[in-house]
């Protein structure tokens, strides 16, 4: 059979990067080919290039065996391709048809072109559960739903084949299975769809083919049925990689942190963590696993000092910080926060990574003397902890935005954990964060344990979750649902995570 | 009742090169392009028109050096902007400089009358049109002259208004230069060409601009004097703000503040219980005014999301 689309030989560089190197990959018709890769891979870049965001510095790209030229993005949509880009290209204030119509008018005037997409979502909502009221704005809609926008863009240009890169980074689990079973009726449809993740788990739930890219080369692409979600971990990486998460059994000491009946509410009134008791004792991780949005990230702001709260202790080594409101003395006190939101909190993208790397320790005294930074010491430090925690590259004068999101997490845990808190407190670790960096952070998380000290984690995957924590506690609506152990059924932990409490603690 | 009708009339004079000027700012910052440059142009239209005028002795061969001279200015920022990427506050404030500057500097150096340009002779500016017949009519006759009797150029800027209004909500151009202007990426992926669409904003906001300096120096006035157009460029951008980046309301903006002129112009020489206000001090409102609005009075004003950020693609 003809392939619906053939990449051949396709180079690219930017500047002193080769980003795509000699790549050929051909892609079947009526498929989900996926292509997997660590961030930096060159995925995005291959793709873009398909798209004619980019143009490839040699090599060949065939649709349906026809030689094409693709210049631009018009060029790509006109031979029948459509991109779902990883952050949504969609005009805010628009209206949900104005979005869809955009750059396919057929016409000077709107007005008719307005008329035709309505009657077309009307259709492709019926045949793919794409369902979505033309007249919202896309702006205040919820990603899940922005995400079908640009599905539905993709399909009103008339588009055979359908890009999607990283689509399920910014879904919940629940709009992430809507998205598959639109993906499969899209196949069924004759549709061929290719899906960029890094997401091993995804590959193997809805490709029929997978292409594995690394370090700008494809180095192998499989049937998904006759591969083994280790041997692309392996391909990915270079190497072997360990998925599951090697520790020993715990040894806890005494309770380091103790939150007592601890309620914080938003500006509504509203308590999102609602009467939530628990401790954290030496030597063990104490995961809190849950569904996005149900208070977690509010408990950490709260232990943090980042939030105040409306009532209860934040009681840290026998004092109670709680009422200190005050991350800075919170830190004093001997806590680490790994925050969530790296880009936001973490650090700050236009800092160079010495400068990033001392966030938050800024003032204390080896770092200069009064209002005076030694810039020297600053950097020295900052290339010392690159060093030990393998941030790669090894620059401390590159901007911190310039690093993946897996090397500015492992800045982020280094800054934090050199600076030997009694208690470290880590929000989603490794979203966003590449195969490899998960296996490395990981493994010094479980080291810190080993050495004595607390640590509470806070993650949406449950995996994580079980494989790292010796206890788990789930939040609902702000509140603890039970405890379970680290052996605990994924069943029940996800009916503890939708609210379901059989025997609620 | 003569007076208030002589303030009205005045009110729309006032306001046609406020209705011109912010309605070029308005296509140019709905596509993403901050102009600050609206002074300047309308400085520059203003000289080229009046002197062009004053050596052809012709209105249209006035207003179109006029257009020319603007779009030039425009074409700059445009070009700043656009293809170099380059802080666009800055290049209108550049703009704005230059034209002051060079328009003294020319017209002293072509005229040798200190930086003014000669007086023009009547088939040299654009007139009112006239429609004395209607005098006739009883009672109305007086305001409905009041309210046609301009010149041509001014019935170009009431007529702007809702062409504007039109060509940004219902037509293949206005939807995508306003999506140019909140997020030039989607613009970008859905194949359509960034820079061009901004240049297309940026000329029509040249040409207007030139049709509103030349009103200024060919048909409020008869010749060019230095910094006449007086601020209008800014006032016009304030009222841009103020009528929140939309045509109508746009409408409304200027003509309140041509009437805070009208009003400035009337009331020189007013005074209140023997004490003589200054004429500054009445040349002030619509400046305060200006100043008190976008202080807090016009609740939230929300620019294009795009406005003053060169377009790149990722890295």
């Amino acid at each position: 059979m003809t392939p619906a689309i053939e990449l051949l030989r396709i180079d690219k560089r930017f500047g002193s990067v080769h980003a795509n190197k000699d790549v050929s990959l051909a892609i079947a018709p009526g498929s989900i080919h996926g292509i997997i890769g660590e961030n930096g891979a060159g995925k995005s870049t291959l793709m873009s290039i398909l798209f004619g965001f980019y143009q490839a510095d040699s090599g060949e790209i065939r649709v349906k065996g026809r030689p094409v030229r693709i210049r631009s993005s018009s060029d790509a949509i006109a031979h029948g391709i459509g991109m779902v880009h990883q952050h949504f290209m969609l005009v805010e204030p628009f209206t949900v048809l104005e979005n869809v119509v955009l750059g396919a008018e057929g016409g000077l005037l709107i007005g008719p072109a307005l008329a035709r997409a309505r009657a077309e979502l009307t259709r492709l909502a019926r045949d793919y559960e794409l369902e979505v009221d033309p007249d919202a704005v896309a702006g205040e809609l919820p990603v899940g739903l922005q995400q079908r926008v640009e599905i539905l863009k993709a399909l009103f240009r008339g588009a055979e084949t359908l890009i999607l890169d990283e689509p399920t980074g910014v879904l919940t689990p629940d709009e992430a299975r809507h998205l598959f079973r639109i993906l499969r009726t899209l196949k069924d449809q004759g549709k061929t769809v290719i899906l960029i993740t890094h997401k091993l788990r995804e590959i193997m739930a809805i490709t029929d083919r997978v292409s594995v890219m690394r370090r700008g080369e494809l180095v192998a692409t499989r049937g998904t049925k006759a591969t083994t979600v280790e041997e692309l971990a392996e391909l990915m990486v270079g190497r072997h990689v360990l998925l599951r998460v090697e520790k020993g059994p715990s040894r806890p000491g005494e309770t380091v942190l103790e939150v007592r009946n601890l309620t914080w509410k938003d500006g509504k009134g509203i308590a999102r963590v609602d009467n939530v008791s628990f401790s954290v004792r030496k030597g063990e991780i104490l995961g809190i696993a849950g569904v996005s949005g149900n208070g977690q990230s509010e408990l950490l702001d709260v232990i943090a000092g980042i939030a105040r709260p409306a009532s209860g202790q934040v009681i840290f080594e026998g004092k109670d910080i709680g009422i200190l409101g005050d991350p800075r003395h919170v830190r004093a006190e001997g806590l680490a926060h790994v925050p969530e939101d790296r880009q936001h909190r973490g650090l700050i993208g236009s800092f160079d990574a010495a400068e990033s790397a001392i966030l938050g320790w800024h003032h204390l005294d080896p770092l200069g003397k009064g209002f005076r930074l030694d810039r020297g010491k600053v950097v020295a430090r900052a290339r010392a902890l690159m060093e030990e925690f393998d941030v790669r590259p090894p620059d401390p004068l590159l901007r911190s935005s310039k690093f993946s999101g897996g090397n500015q997490q492992k800045l982020i845990i280094a800054r934090e954990i050199t600076s030997n808190p009694d208690l470290l407190i880590v929000g989603q670790p490794t979203r966003g964060v590449d195969i490899g960096a998960i296996e490395y952070i990981h493994k010094r998380i479980i080291q810190l344990r080993d050495e004595g000290k607390a640590v509470l984690l806070v993650s949406v995957e449950l995996d994580e979750i079980r494989s790292l924590s010796d206890r788990i506690l789930v939040m609902f609506a702000g509140r603890v649902m039970g405890e379970r152990g680290p052996g605990a059924d994924e069943r029940e932990l996800g009916l503890l995570m939708a609210g379901v409490a059989k025997d609620a603690a | 009742m003569n007076l208030y009708i002589e303030l009205l009339a005045s009110t729309i004079r006032m306001s046609v090169p406020l209705i011109l000027a912010c309605i070029a700012g308005l296509w140019s910052e709905r596509a993403g392009i901050v102009d600050i440059g609206l002074e300047g142009k309308m400085l520059i239209a203003a000289f080229a028109a009046a002197s062009a005028s004053a050596v052809f002795g012709s209105a249209w061969i006035g207003l179109f050096c006029a257009i020319l001279a603007s779009l030039a200015f425009a074409l700059v920022h445009g070009y700043a902007a656009i293809n170099q990427r380059g802080n666009q506050v800055v290049s209108g404030v550049a703009i704005n400089m230059l034209a002051a500057g060079l328009a003294v500097v020319l017209g002293n150096e072509w005229f040798r009358e200190g930086g003014r340009t000669p007086a023009l002779p009547p088939e040299g500016r654009f007139l009112p049109f006239q429609f004395p017949a209607l005098d006739g009519l009883p009672a109305v006759g007086p305001l409905v002259r009041i309210f046609l009797e301009h010149s041509i150029l001014a019935y170009v800027a009431f007529a702007l208004v809702p062409l504007t209004a039109w060509a940004l909500a219902r037509t293949r151009f206005g939807l995508r230069l306003r999506a140019v202007g909140e997020n030039p990426h989607a613009v970008d992926t859905a194949g359509i060409p960034v820079a061009a669409l901004r240049y297309r904003a940026v000329i029509i906001a040249g040409v207007l601009c030139g049709v509103a300096g030349a009103y200024v120096s060919t048909s409020l006035s008869s010749s060019f004097v230095r910094d006449m157009t007086a601020g209008g460029g800014f006032m016009a951008l304030a009222a841009l703000i103020f009528a929140n980046w939309r045509a109508w309301p746009a409408l409304g903006a200027c003509l309140l503040f041509g009437f805070l002129q009208a009003i400035g112009n009337f009331a020189q020489g007013a005074s209140v219980g023997g004490f003589q206000i200054p004429v500054q001090f009445i040349n002030m409102l619509p400046y305060v005014l200006t100043v008190v609005l976008l202080a807090g009075f016009i609740g939230k004003s929300v620019p294009p999301r795009a406005s003053g950020l060169p377009y790149v693609k990722d890295r």
